[in-house]
């Protein structure tokens, strides 16, 4: 046996380390975080669970390059805070990225224990250090700053991959300011991810360190309309811009009687829920319509955190109803499994074809229609085909459509020069940058509607790209 | 955090407040809406821009105080300010040479019709402007209102000032006179209604058989106002539309009013809640 072969039977010895979990009864009633975390013992005995292959594959995985084998070293020799540095040298968002990457797709999806055993659990180590860090307030500023270099960049959008263009470029020396249309900054973070899957205080403090590396953040500011990009290049004199407003127009399903009330985008029910705190209504001012038999309308991981959102307010039933079969839901298998844990049901290869109202034109009947899976469609999922005269009726008093979003007009209308596809998103390049030049666009305005690391990663690679545009003599563009 | 500069009461339960944000002042036009908070734990409410000032950087809003997030607001005092203020939202009126123009203004939409009626009078149009209220005391602003308008009609419901009437009486009588005139160069070819969503809906109906164009300003329930959550769709012309966005003005006569209307009563018993609630709070402070 060598070295490898002992370290890889030992990692299967102790087996990846379980998540301790609130109880699924109890936390189907509650907004507190879903997973409570590892203790020091857990993350030690997961974080040694790792080969530290020559070539860790894992690394090439993650989006931001975040140096796994070496963080996981640290965790392992208890050195936690360390371990969260290290982590920083590449992703300033730790704690957020611990909880909401996909990373069963990422690294651990490249894990080489994972092609016998289970991968090790880095999320979950990635959380602890986090945690670890800003609960032992061991959050510090790096000490040896690039100096500043005078050139001004504009991020437009607070979201995940504007805090990551701010993050970066903070620390090349660059003045950064955030423009951001809400009253809060951190786009979907704030909004879409409910606090039981991403707790807004978290959201805050890594937001809040981006601040003590100096980013400004100008907050109620919508860019197109109360200062356009031009505005901010030509008398704000910022030497670059970087836009990263994400998809943000939802999807509807353009069936009759979907704008009776009690009917919700699935934008609006987790704005209204996330940001606006409409759980804690009347503590906080903005209401939301609580229903007993909720329908959410898709399968993305959109729709469970309505779902799940919607069995915390009160219901007494909630059911997904997808059009497809559970082979091609695009939510992620923890989630579908954690919706599942607190009661949700799913209803497959069903699809709504009219809304019924009462005399308040609430909504409160539906109408679904049965389908069947044809030929694979673009996506190269196969496509649901209606099944004629299957129609049947169920009740229901609140609506949730999660049926994705698309490109919201109001930023790229309002620019001049900014080349769109036909669908209405950024023309980007690679490195993102647009037919405009000295702009650079990322996320889901330039790839449609997708996750908060791949955000992340199109903002990593735009900062870089911004920093060798700007430290260039040669400002020639594309 | 945006500072009060100004709050006035113009009539019971109507609020004039005046805000300094240089920015907004600079960009804001007749029709635009603003969203504000009042506090932390606020909603977002939109209010319609009532005027605007770009020399001094002020934005004038009308509020009137009926719910828990307009009493907020109305209970601040100058020196105070609110917690988030964003805008300009929505597109801004199309002011156009039109001829002569009929402005209905119902109750507290007195005061987003008056920048439009001094925008429209400046473009060169003929202003008439009906302004109802329920009663004299409800009334406000008629100064400013009669100084862009070449024509004013006061209706009271109970006829304690000008005419004991609704709005839409003098609207059909001038409609009606209008149509032995419609090729006149001043002839009335276009109306404007900003009020109650009740009452716009009857000043559309009554609009309707004369086929003049007919706008209306819809104030929708919204979150963001910026297009992103569809709480503030409505159905113009058989087609989903945003207020926030593709509004808040639109065609009046192709607007699902019964729709409209019963979107607004969605919280109807939240609203009640809450401000049971705050009043509790507030007079206990």
């Amino acid at each position: 046996m060598d070295t490898n072969e002992k370290r890889s039977a030992a990692a299967e010895r102790i087996g990846r380390t379980p998540m301790p979990e609130q109880d699924p009864r109890v936390r189907a009633r509650n907004f507190k975080e879903v997973p409570l975390g590892y203790t020091e013992e857990m993350a030690r005995r997961e974080a040694s669970r790792c080969l530290h292959c020559k070539t860790p594959l894992c690394m090439s995985g993650c989006p931001v390059n975040v140096p796994i084998p070496e963080f996981l070293h640290l965790i392992a020799e208890g050195q936690f805070g360390d371990a969260a540095k290290k982590i920083k040298e590449k992703n300033a968002f730790p704690a957020i990225c611990g909880r909401v990457c996909p990373q069963e797709n990422q690294c651990e999806g490249k894990c080489i224990l994972g092609k016998k055993f289970e991968p090790v659990a880095i999320g979950r180590c990635e959380r602890f250090a986090a945690d670890y860090e800003r609960e032992h307030g061991l959050v510090s500023v790096p000490a040896d700053r690039t100096p500043k270099n005078g050139k001004k960049v504009a991020v437009i959008g607070a979201g995940p991959g504007g805090l990551t263009v701010a993050g970066d470029l903070i620390l090349l020396g660059y003045d950064v300011s955030i423009f951001e249309a809400f009253h809060q900054p951190g786009g979907v973070l704030m909004y879409g991810i409910p606090e039981f899957r991403l707790p807004k205080d978290i959201v805050r403090s890594e937001v809040h360190y981006l601040e003590t590396l100096g980013v400004d953040i100008e907050l109620n500011t919508l860019v197109g309309k109360t200062i356009s990009v031009d505005e901010l290049m030509n008398d704000e004199h910022f030497d670059a811009v970087y836009i990263g407003v994400g998809a943000g127009l939802p999807g509807f399903l353009h069936v009759e009687g979907e704008d009776l009330g009690g009917i919700y985008s699935a934008n609006e029910y987790l704005t209204r829920s996330n940001l606006m705190k409409a759980y804690l209504f009347p503590e906080f001012d903005t209401p939301i319509v609580r229903g007993k038999n909720v329908c959410v309308i898709g399968g993305g991981n959109v729709a469970m955190d309505s779902a799940r959102s919607a069995m915390r307010l009160g219901a007494e039933s909630v059911k997904i109803i997808y059009r497809r079969s559970s082979a091609e839901l695009p939510a992620r298998a923890e989630e579908v499994h954690h919706a599942e844990q607190e009661g949700i049901e799913f209803h497959f290869l069903t699809n709504p074809t009219k809304f019924f109202g009462n005399e308040k034109k609430m909504v409160c009947r539906m109408q679904l229609q049965k389908m069947e899976l044809g030929e694979p469609d673009a996506s190269g999922r196969r496509s649901p085909i209606p099944i004629e005269g299957s129609e049947y009726m169920i009740d229901t008093d609140l609506v949730i459509i999660a049926a994705g979003a698309k490109a919201n007009p109001v930023l790229t209308k309002n620019t001049n020069g900014l080349e769109l596809n036909k669908r209405g998103y950024i023309v980007a390049t690679e490195t993102g940058r647009t037919s405009k030049p000295g702009v650079w666009a990322g996320g889901d305005i330039v790839t449609g509607a997708a996750t908060v690391i791949l955000a992340m990663g199109a903002g990593r690679k735009s900062a870089l790209d911004i920093h060798q545009w700007l430290s260039s003599k040669d400002q020639s563009w594309n | 955090m945006i500072p009060i500069l100004k709050v006035e009461e113009l009539a019971p339960r109507i609020f004039e407040m005046t805000v300094l944000n240089k920015q907004l002042a600079k960009k804001a036009r007749a029709g635009h809406f603003v969203i504000v908070m009042s506090d932390d734990q606020g909603e977002r409410i939109p209010l319609t821009v009532a005027d605007y000032d770009q020399e001094a950087g002020t934005i004038t809003l009308v509020i009137m105080a009926i719910g828990t997030s307009t009493q907020k607001l109305t209970h601040k005092k100058a020196g105070d300010s609110l917690f988030a203020m964003i805008g300009p939202l929505g597109k801004a009126s199309e002011i156009d040479q039109f001829g002569s123009v009929v402005l209905v203004a119902g109750g507290v939409g007195t005061a987003p019709i008056y920048p439009i009626a001094r925008s429209l009078k400046e473009a060169g149009n003929r202003v008439i402007v009906i302004q109802g209220a329920r009663s004299k005391e409800l009334l406000f602003w008629k100064e400013k209102i009669a100084s862009v308008a070449d024509q004013h009609i006061i209706t009271t419901d109970d006829g304690s000032e000008g005419r004991k009437a609704l709005v839409t009486e003098p609207l059909r009588e001038l409609l009606e006179a209008n149509i032995a005139r419609k090729e006149e160069a001043d002839a009335i070819r276009c109306v404007y209604t900003i009020g109650p969503a009740i009452m716009m809906k009857f000043c559309t109906e009554t609009a309707r058989p004369f086929g003049v164009k007919t706008i209306a300003s819809l104030n929708s329930i919204m979150i963001d106002g910026t297009g992103m959550c569809g709480g503030c769709r409505v159905r113009v012309g058989g087609e989903t539309k945003f207020t926030c966005v593709d509004g808040p003005e639109f065609d009046a006569l192709a607007i699902d009013w019964d729709i409209a209307l019963s979107r607004q009563k969605t919280y109807c018993d939240a609203e009640k809640c809450s401000l049971d609630r705050y009043v509790k709070e507030h007079n206990r402070d």
